[in-house]
């Protein structure tokens, strides 16, 4: 059964919607991130989640139980639920161990037991050295990890993250990403995290909904959502991409200047019409155009278009080309390795997978 | 239905806001109510025809707008030159006529209108008496008990917010813009006409619609010298209103203009500056340098001292001698000292020692109760606790615009009568106070709250603690600092408010306004003087503590929204 449903949840702010229509559904444990640029609907998402707004359509579900409705929801304080905050929240007039052991008080535990707990969780995010100190004396990495250890000790049903590393310079951002990962790994907590930042939701998701305009767009494991994209916005979201639009002549997409075999590609069955499609840039590779300009020899499944560098980038960890194909408008991005150098005005070969080519099923692009 | 969201703490709330509405709109209401009512009973307008059909009422009331324009006047030509030296030139002690501005608010006004008594009395004024002494004239040019004395007066202790506004407008305007206009050729006369005033303009404006609306609900100082210069503002008319039999609908008739021409200025002085609020998001940083004086700089620290000399300093030299002196025309010798009036005030006189008691007692309790419930409203109001949340707050800050003396006369035309009579105790000045000095609490209690991040209180929610709980435990403790300077800000004006408590205050409930202005007819400025010295000490002391306990710059950070 799962942990947390949402079902055909929306939230108007007068008359415009922050959220609209929106399900998911959240396995016991499941690390699940909402992501999404700004003014997307991620955080009223969450904040509904924690009780905190009132959708004013759909039902939100915990263990089976209607936690949210319009007209009647449960307040944020009965749903054993913690939370971390983008400012983190933590309270100035409390030292760490009171922050830490403010929940466990609400819960009426014995003292001692409060000291034993916070004592514990203080080590597991390495602050227990500075339990006595003020929020104020602390550095901002410092300040996370006793949000952290705060939402944790509780041991909530949910536990629920509004950009908490927004805050943090890139170094220790990096750092925390995986300290959070790891501690889901230790608890086992099902988890709602909201992100702007696609690295951060790669790290730590077992699997990522990518919102836009209030709305999910998809819903999968990291790896899947990159590889294999549904949606244009998606795409373009998730890492760099190229967009290839064609048409399904019989048993053949045409594209500009090139056909494939419609078997190759990896949806195959569903290809209809005009279809679009992503490619990576590190899908594409380059190879030199030999004397004899004979295609270089590549997989059966591959296919070579010949083209040529328009503009290059050297960025340190690879290369950044843009590659026009030969009587085509369109520019290709590609990434090569650092020794892959070719010069501006070069000609080259494109070798391209179909089987890498991902299905865009919205079909905005064309008119 | 939406009640299963809400918890607990709404009747709470709802409370709170039935007590607003209570202390601000029911004064008025009632006020305006019968100001239309007839003997009878029934709807009238005869109240409306007493108050204005007699000459000397008539009069009355242009008195009141001479007073204002000319108070006006002088205190931009007070004002606005210090605030210009003290901002942009390198004039020399600025510290000093900074605290003497500062001294000058600490005064309260009809303690000024004594001073000058003392000063510029005709024959026995300590300057008549030097002008004699000097030209061996007849008689001193100077007397007080005129227009032009009460002008002199007013102006002198409401320049203070022509200083403040005018320098903060030119704090903000960086030299650059200045530079600008150098570099595109103008002088320093063409630069200063078009940019630099243009830009303080509607400071000057604001602050000049603030003085004449001072003036024109001022109490202490014309009833100090208006009376016995025989002649009457709206204020005295309204007190005189008052006088056995009290003719309370004809006086509420006669507040209506008062009332009418505050709201309706105070509507376009907030027109005049949010037009202007450009000053404040461009003129934002950049370097400001100072004008080279030159030799003018003396003559400019001249000018300053001068009219700090009229506003403080020589008001506080006189009222100091007359409080410590035996008799205060004998003059500054040794064995005229004496601190029999200082004892006399605050022990030996049971009147004036529960005068002393009440003045700190009633404004300490106003200050609380007006802080518990501005401080309701604007958590209220930031959070949207009720529907409709938003009018709260403009019902709290709608005490601004409504001048003491009205607000007094509303009280007691509500008051005095079932269901809710509250006349003859205490509690009607508390409320009084706690209700006129509302919007320094809202103000403050509003940018405190504001600083406080809401996701604090959600943090102490989603761990499992109730929105109270929260209130309690984090929102309290980190409001102390903010509400201290708040509470303050209150307390002062609260211990020297005259405008009202003359109108509500009966015998057992004197404070020491009252009881100042009270004693004036008899002439005993050694008194009056020491009762004084004790509201000025109190303010002193308040001051000191909220610069201990807040910082230097709590007077100034309230910013009413």
């Amino acid at each position: 059964m799962s942990k947390l449903v949402l079902s055909g949840v929306s939230h108007h702010f007068g008359s415009t919607a922050a959220v609209d229509d929106l399900s998911l559904a959240l396995a016991p444990g499941e690390f699940v991130s909402l992501l999404g640029p700004s003014g997307c609907g991620k955080t009223t998402t969450l904040r509904m989640i924690a009780g905190l707004l009132h959708p004013t359509r759909g039902t939100i579900t915990m263990d089976g139980e209607v936690i949210s409705a319009p007209g009647s929801s449960r307040p944020p304080e009965k749903r054993n639920m913690s939370m971390i905050f983008q400012s983190y929240a933590i309270w100035p007039n409390m030292t760490v161990a009171e922050n830490v052991g403010f929940g466990l008080e609400i819960r009426r535990l014995a003292r001692a037991d409060i000291r034993a707990k916070v004592d514990k969780i203080l080590d597991v995010v390495q602050m227990r050295h500075l339990s006595a100190r003020y929020p104020a004396e602390l550095s901002g990495g410092q300040q996370q990890r006793v949000a952290l250890a705060r939402a944790i000790v509780v041991q909530p049903a949910v536990l629920l993250l509004d950009e908490p590393l927004s805050n943090l310079d890139a170094n220790l951002r990096e750092e925390m990403r995986y300290e959070i990962r790891r501690l889901h790994d230790e608890f086992h907590i099902t988890t709602v995290y909201v992100t702007h930042d696609q690295a951060e939701a790669m790290v730590t998701s077992d699997r990522i909904a990518v919102m836009n305009l209030g709305r999910i767009e998809q819903v999968d494991e990291p790896r899947t959502l990159y590889a294999r994209p549904r949606t244009r916005f998606v795409a373009g979201f998730i890492g760099r991409t190229n967009f290839l639009d064609g048409e399904v002549r019989g048993d053949d997409v045409v594209f500009d200047h090139v056909t494939i075999p419609r078997a190759r590609f990896a949806e195959a069955g569903e290809l209809q019409g005009l279809v679009s499609f992503s490619l990576r840039p590190q899908s594409i590779h380059l190879h030199r155009v030999q004397v004899d300009q004979r295609p270089p020899a590549v997989p059966a499944s591959a296919c070579v278009v010949a083209g040529r560098v328009v503009q290059r980038a050297y960025l340190g960890e690879h290369w950044d080309y843009a590659v026009r194909p030969i009587g085509s408008e369109l520019q290709l991005r590609v990434t090569a390795r650092p020794h892959e150098v070719f010069e501006v005005n070069e000609a080259v070969w494109l070798e391209l997978d179909p089987g890498q080519l991902a299905h865009i099923r919205d079909k905005l692009a064309h008119p | 239905m939406r009640w299963r969201h809400l918890d607990r703490s709404l009747i709470l709330w709802l409370l709170v806001a039935a007590v607003l509405l209570v202390l601000v709109v029911n004064p008025i209401a009632r006020l305006l109510w019968v100001s239309l009512q007839s003997p009878s009973g029934g709807l009238t307008l005869d109240n409306y025809v007493r108050a204005f059909s007699r000459w000397r009422y008539v009069e009355a009331l242009i008195n009141s707008l001479t007073l204002g324009l000319s108070v006006g006047a002088l205190c931009t030509l007070f004002g606005v030159p210090m605030a210009w030296a003290v901002s942009r030139t390198d004039m020399p002690g600025k510290t000093l006529v900074w605290i003497a501005v500062l001294g000058t608010f600490i005064v309260p006004n009809y303690l000024s209108a004594v001073a000058w008594i003392l000063l510029a009395g005709p024959n026995a004024g300590w300057l008549n008496r030097a002008w004699t002494s000097l030209t061996g004239a007849e008689a001193g040019p100077f007397n007080i008990y005129s227009m032009s004395g009460l002008v002199l007066v007013v102006a002198a202790s409401s320049f203070p917010y022509m200083f403040v506004f005018t320098r903060s407008a030119l704090d903000l305007i960086s030299s650059e813009m200045e530079d600008a206009a150098t570099t595109l050729g103008a002088g320093v006369w063409r630069t200063t006409w078009r940019v630099t005033l243009p830009l303080t303009l509607p400071a000057i404006m604001g602050a000049f619609i603030v003085a004449f609306l001072e003036a024109i609900a001022i109490f202490g100082a014309p009833a100090l010298i208006a009376l016995p210069g025989r002649f009457q503002v709206m204020t005295t008319t309204l007190w005189q209103f008052f006088e056995f039999p009290p003719k309370v609908e004809v006086a509420a008739a006669y507040a209506m203009p008062l009332l009418a021409v505050t709201v309706l200025l105070f509507w376009l002085q907030q027109r005049i500056i949010a037009r202007k609020g450009y000053i404040a998001l461009t003129g934002k940083g950049g370097e400001r340098r100072m004008v080279r004086l030159g030799r003018w700089r003396w003559a400019v620290l001249g000018y300053c001292l001068f009219v700090t000399a009229l506003s403080f300093f020589l008001p506080m030299v006189v009222v100091l001698q007359a409080a410590f002196a035996k008799a205060w025309g004998r003059g500054f010798s040794l064995d005229n000292l004496t601190l029999h009036n200082l004892r006399f005030v605050v022990i030996d006189q049971p009147l004036t020692r529960a005068a002393t008691l009440h003045t700190f007692v009633y404004g300490g309790t106003a200050a609380v109760i007006a802080l518990a419930l501005a401080l309701a409203i604007a958590y209220i109001v930031r959070r949207q606790l009720v529907p409709y949340a938003r009018v709260l707050s403009y019902v709290a800050m709608a005490p601004f615009v409504i001048p003491g003396i009205v607000l007094a006369i509303g009280f007691y035309a509500s008051y005095t009568a079932k269901p809710l009579v509250l006349y003859g105790t205490a509690w009607i000045l508390i409320l009084a106070f706690a209700t006129r000095f509302l919007p320094i609490a809202y103000a403050n209690s509003d940018a405190a709250l504001r600083s406080i991040n809401p996701e604090m209180e959600d943090a102490v929610r989603i761990l499992g603690g109730g929105r109270l709980l929260a209130l309690r435990k984090v929102v309290g403790p980190l409001l102390k600092r903010g509400l201290a300077g708040a509470f303050i800000l209150v307390f002062i004006p609260a211990t020297r408010e005259l405008s009202s408590a003359i109108f509500l205050y009966t015998a057992g409930t004197q404070v020491l306004a009252v009881l100042l202005f009270d004693k004036s007819d008899e002439g005993n400025f050694e008194y009056l003087s020491a009762i004084g010295l004790i509201l000025v000490l109190g303010t002193v002391a308040l001051v000191l503590a909220g610069f201990r306990l807040v910082g230097r710059d709590f007077m100034l950070r309230r910013t009413a929204s």
